[in-house]
């Protein structure tokens, strides 16, 4: 070994020849952009939260002033500590544009499918480099026009972050803001989804057939085809917006429309229903866009620590393809309270139930993956097995939403938020965080504190279920959401009322376990115990090089001769035989 | 560090990086049009009987038909702009890159013209959903064909240097702006009859 680390010290003496702005800021190495990714989209999944820990104060503790921050945000937000229904809006549609689109997304294609993939497939980088770079610097300015938004006359968007028209189109000039900001999202997404797909199709090492690759560069490419092809009708869509809203169109506004008591002074003759297509065409995909990496990361640590090969490898890289096609046809199931008819509704719940048969494959195979193996319990492996029963609920609870007879009911409560925070929250975000413990010794070379993490785990899935799981009995009851007061103004909810304290309380001890988890991140950074090239025994390719590795990944190209998952060979020297040894 | 597969073509793919790259954007763009003209279609049908405009009752038909055959023209020079690399003759490319982006402008000029009578008859995007459509998917298309004239210049004059040092990496690149420029037309060749005659 001692070799191959004076060799990586080699390359590292030559990258200090760039400068450092090169090297760190306009950095054209996918680790280096993988890392800026991460901590970019880190920073605003904790500001998106954020804006749901105020949100929660109001929703427990209706009118009452914001105890310690209420005096930070101002008269026009809430007057004397007291948050106002615009505020409210504001936070609710910005937490979730920020969770999904800056923070989830951003962490789980940028910064772990960047860092990763070339890693994995033996690739010396991506392949379009430049494009690299310049995918994360449009993410960047887009999340910079977001946050400007809140700065705007009349604050940030606020009409959800599906932004459902007519009401975003009349609505205040953050709206304007958010659909900028969202055309440069779309369109890092668009760069990142060629750079990906050309580079898993093209750079893969020698021998590193497709059936060899790890099931997380599959579920990469599927992601990278949704957002390559999903995305881009919403771009249509927020031209159109854009055009209602500055020039004067109106493709989202029917004729007659009547605001405030006067009747909007334009040609009129548009649809309503036209925005919620274009928008749920790219939003359904996006949900995959969501999982599908998730449940890639997942399938890695599992194999890892369960030490066997993964149970089904084939029947899930078929599954998750699958996946990838149905996931285009099933959008209209958002939209069954529109009246939609029966025929139209019949086909979208049928395809519905279709896509739900893969999505059970691959969590069945992962279930039976743990069948006879001897489980090392780290800390990613914690979190990755909180995944499978937390990603289940969420899925299931899915079921009744899918079929139209149900959704009618139910669409408009908070069952729905229940349902969707399980498979992203404990679901994505547990995968996350699984892979954050997991790659952090190949991206710095030293590992996270145990300690640490195993308190971060179990506060956080005590937590996440004490904010969800009250959701679904709230929504059974019939509380809707999207309420300001929380529900207190409706007779048939105040049975089920107190569960806002629960879930309030829930959120903010979900907020300080999450401490533990940054507080754990930096200490590790720079004092955590040093590790070896391999520290986890892993089979895969972005193992068998130096931690953190080279400027160009591997020392000498490597050659793949196995599967990914050859743990507990028979007749093996050890229990894991990495990919890259000749037989 | 040498990315691999920038020129060669990778046996098994039987692609280079560039061509399944643009390829790939194609792709996108086709979802993005497609998004626009799966919404017009929508709007159209949508829309209060007779309320919905002929496009040749307002827009020019013999403008547009002009402006389509001056694209079609670029298409062709385009793709001779791209032979002559292949034949290995560089001034024969700039005269052909030279008539391309030409063409281009002439489309840019005419579109203009159009627009600027449209205004002056103070037809604007809010004056109806049929010229709000209008504008938006001509603008957008504009819009692309103002970056192909930049891409293209960019190959005629400065990007004409990577000639010299690697004729094959060029006319690789030659070949991807081509495809672009190729797709570019396509749009138009649906836009023209969809807005204007139908």
């Amino acid at each position: 070994m001692d070799n191959v680390t004076t060799v990586g010290h080699a390359h590292a003496d030559h990258e200090h020849e760039m400068p450092f702005w090169q090297r760190y800021v306009f950095s054209q190495d996918h680790k280096v952009i993988g890392i800026q990714y991460a901590i970019t989209a880190l920073l605003f999944l904790l500001f998106g939260f954020t804006l749901m820990m105020i949100m929660r104060w109001q929703l427990a503790y209706v009118g009452q002033p914001i105890p310690f921050i209420g005096g930070l945000f101002g008269d026009a937000n809430a007057p004397g500590g007291i948050m106002l229904p615009e505020f409210y809006n504001q936070l609710g549609a910005m937490h979730g544009t920020i969770m999904v689109f800056l923070g989830v997304v951003p962490l789980v294609v940028g910064g772990f499918g960047n860092y990763v993939v070339p890693l994995q497939i033996g690739a010396p980088d991506m392949a379009f480099p430049r494009l690299n770079m310049a995918s994360y610097w449009v993410y960047f300015v887009g999340g910079v026009v977001m946050l400007a938004s809140f700065f705007a006359p009349g604050g940030a968007a606020n009409s959800g972050w599906t932004s459902y028209v007519p009401l975003s189109v009349i609505a205040t000039q953050g709206q304007t803001w958010w659909l900028v900001g969202m055309t440069c999202l779309i369109t890092s997404s668009l760069l990142g989804a060629i750079n990906f797909i050309v580079t898993i199709v093209q750079l893969r090492a020698p021998g590193l057939t497709w059936m060899r690759l790890p099931f997380f560069v599959w579920t990469q490419l599927v992601t990278a085809f949704l957002l390559l092809l999903a995305f881009p009708p919403l771009e249509a869509a927020a031209f159109l917006q854009l055009m209602d809203r500055l020039v004067g169109t109106s493709f989202f506004l029917p004729s007659g429309l009547v605001v405030s008591g006067q009747a909007l002074e334009v040609s009129g003759g548009g649809s309503a229903l036209l925005w919620q297509h274009l928008f749920w065409f790219l939003a359904h995909p996006e949900v995959y866009v969501l999982i599908l990496p998730a449940m890639g990361i997942v399938a890695e640590i599992l194999a890892n620590n369960t030490r066997k090969p993964l149970w089904g490898y084939r029947a899930m890289v078929y599954s998750v393809i699958f996946l990838g096609f149905m996931s285009f046809i099933v959008w209209a199931h958002h939209m069954f309270l529109t009246g939609m008819g029966t025929y139209i509704s019949a086909f979208f719940q049928t395809t519905t139930m279709i896509i739900s048969i893969p999505s059970i494959i691959i969590l069945s195979a992962f279930f039976i993956s743990l069948y006879g193996g001897s489980i090392r319990f780290t800390t990613p492996m914690l979190f990755t097995l909180a995944f499978l029963p937390m990603f289940g609920i969420g899925g299931l609870t899915g079921l009744p939403l899918g079929l139209a007879v149900a959704d009618i009911p139910l669409h408009d409560t908070l069952y729905v938020i229940g349902h969707f925070h399980y498979i992203v929250a404990p679901g994505t975000l547990f995968a996350l965080f699984a892979g954050i413990y997991y790659w952090f010794p190949k991206a710095t070379g030293r590992k996270m504190n145990d300690l640490l993490g195993r308190i971060h785990f179990w506060g956080t899935l005590v937590f996440m279920n004490g904010v969800f799981m009250p959701m679904m009995i709230q929504g059974l009851a019939g509380m809707n959401r999207r309420m300001y007061d929380g529900g207190e103004g409706y007779q048939h909810v105040q049975d089920v009322l107190h569960w806002n304290v629960v879930m309030s309380w829930s959120a903010w001890g979900l907020g300080l376990f999450q401490v533990f988890f940054i507080i754990n991140f930096f200490l590790s950074m720079w004092k955590g115990e040093k590790t070896t090239n391999n520290p986890w025994a892993a089979t895969t390719l972005e193992w068998q090089t130096p931690s953190p590795p080279p400027h160009g990944n591997f020392l000498s190209p490597p050659e793949v001769h196995r599967g990914p998952y050859e743990y507990s060979v028979p007749g093996a020297a050890t229990d894991f035989t990495p990919q890259g040894q000749r037989p | 560090m040498e990315i691999p597969y920038t020129v060669d073509i990778r046996p098994d793919t039987g692609l280079n990086n560039v061509k399944l790259g643009i390829w790939l954007f194609l792709a996108s763009e086709v979802m993005l049009f497609g998004g626009l003209f799966s919404s017009y279609v929508l709007l159209r049908v949508g829309a209060e009987a007779g309320t919905w405009p002929q496009g040749a009752e307002i827009l020019s038909v013999p403008l547009a038909t002009f402006n389509t055959i001056v694209l079609i023209s670029s298409s062709v020079t385009m793709v001779m702009a791209w032979a002559s690399l292949k034949l290995r003759d560089l001034s024969k490319y700039k005269l052909y890159m030279s008539a391309t982006v030409a063409l281009a402008l002439v489309f840019l000029i005419v579109k203009g013209f159009e627009y600027a009578d449209k205004f002056s008859h103070h037809l604007y995007p809010s004056e109806s959903t049929f010229l709000g459509i209008y504008f938006l998917i001509t603008g957008l298309h504009g819009l692309h064909i103002v970056g192909g004239v930049i891409v293209n210049s960019y190959f005629l004059l400065p990007g004409v240097k990577m000639w010299h040092t690697a004729p094959e990496r060029f006319t690789n690149r030659v070949e991807a702006a081509g495809l672009y420029w190729h797709f570019v037309d396509l749009v138009w060749i649906f836009l023209f009859p969809v807005l204007y005659l139908l």
